[in-house]
C-alpha cells in the first residue's frame, strides 16, 4: 500500500491522478478464518485493525450485511467527548480519546479529528450541582472538563444566547476542550484501508443468518448469505441488530433498540466554533467542515429496526436551537435520517467474552458509540486476542446486569439519552 | 409519529398522546425477595428486542390515562393490533403479519425498507 503524503499528491498531479490505489480490495470469502469480526462498522474496523496490529492476527474477516460504514458510522454526529462520571467509563472514553489525538497519524489517513470543544450547558440548579460533580469527578480521573460562567460560555460560543429572557436560560456551562468532532466516513475508510493493508479480509453484503458452534458448544463459525465461513472465534459487533445475532448463539441481551435520527442543515460559511450540547432542552449542535450545522435528536419512545423516526422528535430539537441560537432560525433544514442504536439499561456499553466460548460481544453503545471508536476497538481486538479483558474494559461485562455492578451512566445523566 | 389505537377510547390517535412503557408480558415475580439473581436479571434487564413482532405496553397518558398492550412489526413500526391490559398475548397469525412487513426483497443499509403508502410495495 502506497502511504499519503504531499509528495504523493504533488506526484499524482503530474500523472493527472491516475496512479491512486484502491484502498482496499474486495475477496471472496476464505473456507475458514482465525477470527470473523461481524460488523464493520468503526467499531468492528477497528477492532480487525488493532488485531492485526497489536497481536499479530492477520487471518481476520469483516463480515458486513450491507457495505462499510453504512449503518450507526455513517449516520452520527461525530462527536467527541469523554467527560463521563464513573471511574470505567473515564478510562474507556479517554483512552479513545488519547487514541483519536493519534489516529491521522497512525492510520496515515486523515480522520479530520479536530478538538474544538465541546461545551454542556446548564439550564438549572440540578445540571448546575450535576455538572460540578461530573467536572470533579472527571478531574480525579484526569479527564479535561471545566466550569464556565455564561459570560465565558458565550464568549467560547458566540452565537450562544445567554439572555435571560431564554425559556431556559443558561446558568452555565461543563466545558472539555479535548473533545470535538472527527470525519466519520473516514475514520471507516482509514481502519479498513489499513487493516486491509496488513491482510484483513473486509466482505460486504454478506449477511451473518446463523452462528454455528461445536459438540462442546464452543463456536465454529458462521452461516452467511455467501455460504459457511468456519471460526475459531467471532466478535459480534452489529450494533442496533446484536440482539438478533446473539439470538443466534442462544443468547437473551439485556438490550433494546431505539430509532435516533439526526439531520444537517444547508452548508454556510464557518460560524459556529464548537460542539453545543443542552441534555435538559435537548439541542446538539456542531458545523461539520464542510459548513452544514449537524443536529442530534433524541430516540424515539419504542423499539425498531426500521432507522427511520417520528418528525416530532426532530421539532423538538429544532425549537431548542432556536431558542438558543436565535441566529439559526431562518436556517434551512437539508436532510434527516435515522439509526437503530442498541440502549443497555445502564447505558453503558458491553465488551466482553460471552457464556459461548469463542464468541465475543461488543455492544450497547447507544446514543453515543461514534466517540469511543479507537479505544472500544482496542480493547476488544485485546479481549478477543488473550480471551481476556483489557484493563480498561474489565468492568463492561455482560454478567454485571446479574451481578448488580451497573456501570450506571444513565443515572449520572452526563448524557443526552 | 405513529398513529395508535388506544382499545378504550376505541380510536386512532397520534403517538404525542401515548407514552411507550417497554415490553408487554413480563410479569413481575411475586416472590421478589426470594428469586435468585439470574431470574431477577431476566425479569428487570433482559429483552426479547425482536426484529419482527413485538409486544409492548402503551399508555394513553393524555387520553383516557390508561395501559394497554400492542402487537407491532418492528421493521415496518405498523400496528397488527392493540388489546387491553390484562388480555392474554394474542396469537400472531401468518397473514397479519404479512399485512405489516416490509417488501421481503433485500434493502440497502441506507434505504428505507417500507414505503409510504402502506401498500407494502418495494420502491
Amino acid at each position: 500500500m502506497r502511504r499519503f503524503s504531499a509528495f504523493a499528491i504533488a506526484r499524482e498531479a503530474l500523472r493527472h491522478h491516475k496512479g491512486w490505489e484502491k484502498q482496499w480490495v474486495s475477496p471472496e470469502p476464505k473456507a475458514s478464518y482465525d477470527v470473523i469480526i461481524v460488523g464493520a462498522g468503526g467499531h468492528g474496523l477497528a477492532t480487525a485493525y488493532y488485531l492485526a496490529k497489536e497481536h499479530g492476527i492477520t487471518n481476520v474477516a469483516v463480515l458486513e450485511k450491507g457495505w462499510l460504514g453504512g449503518g450507526n458510522t455513517g449516520r452520527n454526529t461525530t462527536i467527541i467527548r469523554s467527560n463521563y462520571l464513573y471511574d470505567e467509563s473515564a478510562g474507556i472514553y479517554n483512552h479513545a480519546v488519547k487514541l483519536w489525538e493519534g489516529l491521522s497519524q497512525d492510520l496515515n489517513y486523515n480522520v479530520m479529528f479536530s478538538q474544538r470543544g465541546v461545551m454542556m450547558l446548564a439550564h438549572n440548579v440540578h445540571d448546575v450541582q450535576v455538572f460540578k460533580r461530573h467536572i470533579h469527578a472527571n478531574r480525579l480521573n484526569g479527564v479535561d472538563n471545566s466550569w464556565l460562567t455564561p459570560e465565558e460560555a458565550k464568549e467560547f460560543c458566540p452565537p450562544l444566547n445567554i439572555s435571560k429572557s431564554a425559556r431556559y436560560p443558561v446558568m452555565g456551562a461543563a466545558l472539555q476542550r479535548k473533545g470535538g468532532t472527527a470525519r466519520h466516513d473516514a475514520v471507516a475508510w482509514g481502519y479498513a484501508r489499513k487493516a486491509h493493508a496488513m491482510g484483513v479480509h473486509i466482505i460486504q453484503n454478506c449477511e451473518v443468518i446463523g452462528i454455528n458452534r461445536g459438540a462442546d458448544g464452543a463456536v465454529t463459525g458462521v452461516e452467511t448469505t455467501r455460504g459457511t465461513i468456519g471460526a475459531k472465534k467471532v466478535g459480534v459487533v452489529a450494533a442496533g441488530h446484536t440482539s438478533v445475532l446473539m439470538q443466534m448463539a442462544g443468547i437473551r441481551m439485556p438490550l433494546e433498540s431505539f430509532p435516533l435520527q439526526a439531520l444537517v442543515s444547508e452548508p454556510v460559511k464557518p460560524c459556529f466554533p464548537c460542539v453545543v450540547m443542552s441534555n435538559t432542552v435537548h439541542a446538539y449542535i456542531s458545523q461539520s467542515d464542510k459548513g452544514e450545522l449537524v443536529i442530534g435528536a433524541g430516540t424515539d419512545q419504542y423499539t425498531s429496526y426500521s432507522q427511520t423516526g417520528g418528525l416530532h422528535i426532530i421539532n423538538h430539537t429544532l425549537d431548542a436551537i432556536c431558542e438558543m441560537f436565535p441566529m439559526f432560525t431562518r436556517m434551512k433544514m437539508l436532510r434527516s435520517w435515522g439509526g437503530i442504536v442498541d440502549v443497555t439499561p445502564d447505558r453503558s456499553p458491553i465488551l466482553a467474552k460471552t457464556p459461548v466460548r469463542g464468541l465475543y460481544v461488543n455492544c450497547g453503545w447507544g446514543t453515543g458509540g461514534f466517540k469511543a471508536t479507537p479505544g472500544s476497538g482496542h480493547v476488544f481486538a485485546h479481549t478477543i486476542a488473550n480471551d481476556a479483558p483489557h484493563r480498561i474494559n474489565e468492568g463492561f461485562t455482560l454478567e454485571r446486569f446479574r451481578t448488580g455492578r451497573l456501570i450506571d451512566e444513565a443515572a449520572a445523566a452526563a448524557v443526552a439519552h | 409519529m405513529l398513529l395508535i389505537h388506544c382499545p378504550y377510547c376505541e380510536e386512532e390517535r397520534p403517538e404525542l398522546e401515548f407514552r411507550g412503557a417497554g415490553e408487554a408480558h413480563i410479569a413481575r415475580p411475586a416472590n421478589m425477595a426470594e428469586i435468585s439473581d439470574a431470574d431477577f436479571e431476566k425479569f428487570f434487564f433482559i429483552r426479547d428486542n425482536e426484529k419482527g413482532v413485538v409486544y409492548e405496553r402503551w399508555r394513553h397518558i393524555h387520553g383516557c390515562g390508561r395501559f394497554f398492550n400492542a402487537a407491532r412489526h418492528s421493521v415496518s413500526d405498523k400496528f397488527i393490533m392493540t388489546y387491553k391490559a390484562g388480555e392474554k398475548k394474542p396469537k400472531i397469525t401468518k397473514t397479519q403479519i404479512d399485512a405489516v412487513k416490509p417488501p421481503a426483497k433485500g434493502t440497502p443499509a441506507n434505504e428505507p425498507v417500507w414505503t409510504v403508502g402502506g401498500k407494502g410495495e418495494a420502491k
